[in-house]
């Protein structure tokens, strides 16, 4: 199963990154995972965070624009040539990957976990499904 | 074959139009006076009677009125005649500020309404045609101006209103619209959705389209002519003397011609007042010399353009007027192009951007740079880097070819824009001349 990243506009000024971590901070928001696409003059915050739709709320409501997409997460083993395989299996399959970014859990020191955001989400799940690699739930992430 | 909707008016000879125009005049002048004592006392101040006004000629020495006026005496203080005459408002977007509400009696209505019957007939309209109206309908006068233009000529009229694309397409399609009236940017945006549905010129019913309201260049009017495979026509007017069809386009599309048995029109510098000659650009002033309920004199409507009496091969005998560059009070000089905040909103528009919107000047090494500033939209956000960079590269691409000019193009957090009472504060001149 997919789960839900969620995307914010940033305009390329000192403090837009705080006046963003800090709205998510007061409401009680957990970061879980982060990456920042950036260009000359703006930038593009993509998380995974513990309560997407409060992340939401609160974004919107002190006048962010954020938005979900649907990306891949796979735990991958945290030995040389873990990733590796894994990108295989999406060579394989045929899976394109637009962008990707790592996070550690709190729990298993023995799996980095991988974030995709691939072209066509539903299609390429299922073909990395039958080669046998399940990305996993968003209840699975919370647990992580 | 050109067409007429009222030729014994549209082609009479120039001096019967001016005989026409001196008879309404003195009228016109004398009810004002008469009725509205917010005019009659702006006369005093200048010291002119209706006895000093006998001819067009002496239209000079009339004071103008402004939009300012408009707001001052917001919102019965320019009626012309008493409510129990009246039969109908329509009202601007205000966005500029407070509303304009304009009054009309009957009479008004049905002036108005042939004078968008005459802009259908010249775009080749007749009884036979199925005219689809997709301006709005409401206080906005696109919608109902050209649906009661339509319903003179006799034309199918069939009022979709605007918005909904799809059923738009399905209403053209199905009945075999043949003449498409909506702002110039509808017409490329349903241009664009015809397209995406894999219909081409060829399997699109239309043959003409007239289309105004808003700010549109030339390379914008072969586009909708070659995406539709219909004749764009463009057609002018303003809410204050009645709204659509003030003046509009016939097939030389050479300049509109002004209703002048209606519509009295002067040239003026924008800055001393004074008249400018035939052929100088100034400020557009019209006086409605036969409207009853809201009868404007020299209504200045702070449009940029020039007017025209060289004959028309079409026929009509009626002054023509250039399509306004755009408001006198916003023009910028930039690289020594006049640039108007108006087309680069229209841009943002075509592009799916909102018009929220900040142009900054600076001179940079002696040359002037700009910057367009564009507030992100959630439509226009997506994750991908990429997909945000191509947009706006077909941004600076759709400014270039409406002013000629290289622009940047900034996008910026939303309501970043400063806003002082409510509007947004559209031009920074950073340049130190």
């Amino acid at each position: 199963m997919s789960i839900k990243q969620i995307s914010v506009f940033l305009e390329n000024k000192p403090g837009q990154l705080a006046a963003m971590t800090g709205l998510l901070a007061d409401n009680n928001v957990d970061i879980r995972a982060l990456s920042l696409a950036e260009t000359q003059d703006f930038g593009i915050a993509r998380m995974i965070v513990d309560d997407i739709y409060e992340a939401a709320n609160v974004l919107r409501n002190g006048d962010f624009i954020a938005n979900f997409s649907h990306v891949l997460a796979f735990a991958v083993p945290d030995t040389p040539g873990g990733l590796h395989q894994l990108l295989n299996a999406f060579n394989e399959a045929g899976v394109n990957v637009e962008y990707m970014y790592a996070f550690l859990g709190n729990n298993d020191a023995s799996h980095a976990y991988m974030i995709f955001r691939v072209t066509d989400t539903k299609e390429s799940e299922a073909k990395l499904i039958s080669l046998g690699y399940r990305p996993l739930t968003q209840e699975e992430i919370a647990q992580i | 074959m050109e067409r007429y909707y009222q030729p014994e008016i549209e082609c009479a000879p120039r001096e019967e139009i001016v005989k026409l125009q001196n008879e309404r005049l003195v009228k016109q002048v004398q009810s004002v006076w008469d009725n509205v004592p917010y005019y009659r006392k702006k006369m005093e101040e200048k010291g002119v009677t209706p006895a000093d006004i006998k001819t067009i000629d002496d239209l000079h020495k009339l004071p103008f009125l402004s939009k300012d006026d408009l707001r001052e005496a917001y919102p019965y203080g320019l009626m012309g005649r008493p409510l129990k005459d009246c039969v109908r408002i329509q009202s601007t977007s205000g966005t500029t500020g407070k509303r304009v509400v304009a009054f009309y009696t009957q009479h008004d209505v049905d002036l108005w309404e042939d004078c968008c019957a005459r802009a259908i007939v010249a775009a080749g309209g007749t009884n036979e045609d199925v005219c689809q109206v997709s301006y709005g309908y409401g206080l906005f006068t696109g919608g109902p101006g050209l649906n009661g233009g339509s319903h003179k000529v006799g034309s199918l009229t069939v009022p979709t209103s605007s918005g909904n694309t799809d059923r738009q397409i399905m209403f053209i399609m199905d009945l075999s619209a043949t003449i498409l009236c909506c702002t110039p940017s509808y017409a490329a945006y349903l241009g664009e959705r015809f397209k995406e549905m894999g219909y081409g010129p060829d399997d699109i019913s239309l043959k003409a389209g007239i289309f105004g309201a808003e700010a549109w260049s030339e390379e914008m009017r072969r586009d909708i002519e070659k995406t539709l495979g219909i004749k764009a026509f463009d057609i002018y007017g303003l809410t204050e003397l009645s709204g659509p069809g003030v003046a509009f386009e016939c097939s030389e599309q050479k300049g509109m011609h002004i209703n002048e048995d209606h519509f009295i029109v002067e040239i003026i510098d924008p800055v001393t007042g004074e008249v400018l000659p035939e052929g100088e650009q100034g400020e557009l002033v019209f006086t409605a010399v036969d409207k009853e309920a809201f009868p404007m004199i020299r209504y200045r409507t702070r449009d940029i353009c020039s007017i025209t009496r060289e004959k028309c091969s079409c026929g009509r005998t009626h002054v023509r007027m250039a399509k306004p560059k755009g408001r006198s009070d916003d023009m910028l000089i930039i690289r020594g192009v006049n640039v108007f905040p108006s087309q680069i909103e229209t841009v943002l528009l075509n592009n799916g951007y909102a018009a929220n919107y900040q142009i900054i000047i600076d001179r940079v090494n002696n040359t002037d740079t700009l910057d367009v500033r564009v507030e992100m939209t959630p439509e226009m956000f997506t994750d991908n880097v990429g997909e945000i960079q191509q947009r706006q590269r077909t941004l600076v691409e759709g400014l270039r070819s409406m002013l000629g000019l290289k622009a940047q193009v900034t996008l910026v957090a939303p309501k970043s824009i400063v806003r002082s009472e409510g509007k947004a504060v559209r031009v920074i001149d950073k340049r130190k001349i």
